[in-house]
């Protein structure tokens, strides 16, 4: 009993100290000017254009891992071939790989210096420190994060159900609409919301390709960090409290479509008994 | 009318493996037809090309002298069980039973009038609105069935219908399909490894080895007059005894007589179900009863004589009047059995010699 107490006790101090008290002084830092200066920093016409920016990488690269994600959760669960453990592997990389290399990796490729570097100036295609760039390094980060969710419980639940459908008189995609992808819905919504909290606080690829323009290439979180070095802290930590509060609204969202769909995810999460 | 199969020359390879090799089986209209074989004899592979969710490579399969060779699943007119029921676990069960018709885009009322109909069949009208997984393994069975039958198939095909569920519930749902195909009369085919279950439910069993169709016929024809030793021995235990046939009369290896065959000399294998074994207590008697093991209604005695073990089975009345007793002699008479070559083909009967020397009371015969 001791002993569980003082489990308890330890992982609770632990939780304040690396969870809750950092989110407090982001918010009591952001707040100390006021609520007035709060919103100034907010409204600021590079803090908005971070923020659209930010916006618009999310609104690409999330769709683009979410519609491979569930191909590949597709071509795994459902057949078997060659190279099928090599694809497997291959969607880990971004997980394993620093993302600052995976910027600079860009950088080398697409760079004035490059390798297609010649070929993409010849033909006044931008892709590093401009937006192309910045998306390209964010999807590549946030690559693994719903086919990581979806494949395992595709694989889980297996083949009967699309098959019993052909059964009853279903085409292709009927199948799909109407069996495989309902199957996969919670699998998909939970990789999306990572998907999204991830692609918009992501900070070293993209700090690494943007150049870091502050107002036109900056980000909301590059904008943290430029704000924070030119001695702006209060605007610094407003900017700060917009991702605190993105990650917070994840988990709330989260929790709430978890508790309103209970029955459901309940059912289709059970393992079939025999 | 009832819709009738043909099935001519059905060939399937997995890779290096035949799974299914010259297949032929005619299928009548209207009757309920088991698969019976081990795994891996190529039975479920055979229900799933009937479906179409397989293709032979070679042979063909038609469905109502309609070749069914490309045709989707859709045009089959199939209903098709799965063994695991693969309900849409995302879908209630009314869902799950109105799939088909929602899929051939019939007019809502229609489809409403349809499935409560169905849930009514199935005594599940009160579950309409559940999930699968909260739903006990029969009714999953029986939301399975009723699914496949939506949309009025021409066939059904049931793929190890009861292996999930446990005895009782087994036991209630046979009777139930019995019932069922006799209103509805439609052609039915299930797969079962269940030598039981075929034969209380089919009208014709299809005994299936290795991708190849070993025996059909109707149960009795299949179990008094097995094809091959395969056959009998899938069908029941059997105490295996080699044995030689001498001027008309059958021994065993070991030298005690079995009883008398109409057969040219030679070595075979003699095939004695436990019931045709029949101990009497004798402290003559040159075999000693081993153990004795009494299971309800029915008694198992085990018989040993020099390193050679048998079974026998009696009723347990039987075995009270029989005065046999663990590590008593007793004497064993045959009263029936079958014979096959050493290649386990050629059946032989095995006639019964009443040994004039042992009396063996109306009691102890099975």
């Amino acid at each position: 009993m001791a002993v569980k107490n003082i489990l308890i006790a330890v992982a609770l101090a632990f939780m304040t100290l690396f969870l809750v008290l950092p989110l407090i002084i982001v918010f009591s830092e952001a707040l100390s000017a006021g609520i007035g200066t709060y919103f100034n920093a907010l409204i600021d016409p590079n803090v908005a254009d971070a923020i659209y920016l930010t916006l618009v990488i999310a609104a690409v690269a999330v769709p683009a891992n979410l519609i491979f994600g569930i191909m590949a959760s597709w071509c795994i669960a459902k057949f078997d071939f060659v190279g099928r453990n090599v694809l497997i592997t291959l969607i880990d990389l971004p997980f394993s790989i620093s993302p600052v290399i995976a910027g600079l990796l860009e950088v080398l490729l697409f760079g004035l210096n490059g390798l297609f570097g010649g070929w993409l100036s010849d033909h006044n295609i931008q892709i590093i420190f401009a937006l192309p760039g910045m998306i390209l390094a964010t999807t590549f980060v946030t690559f693994p994060f719903v086919a990581r969710e979806v494949i395992p419980l595709a694989q889980e639940q297996g083949n009967d159900e699309e098959e019993a459908a052909v059964t009853l008189g279903a085409g292709g995609l009927q199948i799909f609409f109407r069996i495989s992808l309902p199957k996969l819905r919670w699998g998909l919504f939970y990789g999306v919301l990572l998907c999204n909290a991830r692609a918009m606080g992501e900070f070293g690829a993209v700090s690494v390709v943007s150049g870091k323009i502050f107002g036109q290439t900056d980000t909301l979180s590059l904008a943290v960090e430029s704000l924070y070095e030119s001695y702006e802290i209060q605007a610094a930590f407003a900017v700060a409290s917009l991702l605190a509060l993105l990650a917070l609204l994840t988990l709330v969202l989260k929790a709430a479509l978890e508790w309103r769909h209970r029955d459901e995810i309940h059912a289709v999460r059970r393992k079939r008994s025999t | 009318m009832s819709t009738e199969i043909d099935i001519a020359g059905v060939v399937r390879r997995f890779g290096p493996h035949t799974v299914l090799n010259d297949v032929n089986l005619a299928v009548r209209p209207g009757e309920l037809l088991a698969l019976l074989g081990p795994s891996g004899s190529g039975k479920t592979t055979l229900l799933r090309l009937i479906a179409g969710l397989d293709q032979p490579d070679a042979g063909s399969i038609k469905i109502d002298r309609a070749d069914t060779l490309h045709a989707h699943p859709k045009e089959r007119g199939v209903g098709f069980v799965f063994q695991h029921y693969a309900l849409f676990r995302h879908m209630s069960v009314f869902e799950n039973i109105a799939f088909s018709l929602r899929i051939r885009k019939a007019p809502k009322p229609e489809v409403t009038a349809r499935v409560n109909e169905l849930l009514k069949l199935i005594q599940l009208e009160t579950l309409a609105g559940r999930y699968p997984a909260q739903l006990s393994g029969g009714q999953r069975q029986r939301v399975a069935l009723a699914r496949a039958l939506a949309s009025q198939p021409r066939v059904l095909l049931l793929d190890e219908p009861f292996g999930a569920l446990d005895a009782v519930v087994r036991r209630d749902l046979r009777r139930w399909l019995r019932q069922l195909h006799e209103e509805m009369n439609i052609t039915t085919i299930f797969v079962t490894h269940d030598q039981e279950e075929a034969f209380d439910l089919a009208d014709r069993v299809v005994i299936m080895n290795a991708g190849k169709i070993v025996q059909q016929g109707t149960p009795i024809e299949i179990y008094q007059t097995p094809t091959n030793a395969f056959v009998h021995e899938f069908l029941g235990e059997s105490n295996v005894l080699p044995a030689v046939i001498r001027d008309g009369n059958v021994f065993a290896m070991s030298g005690f007589p079995l009883g008398a065959a109409s057969a040219p000399d030679g070595e075979v294998t003699a095939y004695i179900r436990p019931h045709h074994v029949v101990p009497i207590a004798n402290p003559e008697g040159a075999w000693r009863v081993q153990r004795i093991a009494a299971t309800g209604a029915h008694a198992r005695v085990t018989l040993g004589r020099n390193g050679l073990t048998i079974e026998a089975a009696m009723t347990a009345d039987a075995l009270l009047d029989s005065q046999l007793a663990p590590e008593k002699n007793a004497d064993a008479s045959f009263t029936g059995g079958t014979l096959f070559g050493k290649d386990g083909e050629g059946r032989i009967r095995l006639l019964s010699v009443v040994n004039p020397s042992s009396v063996v009371s109306e009691a102890a015969l099975p």
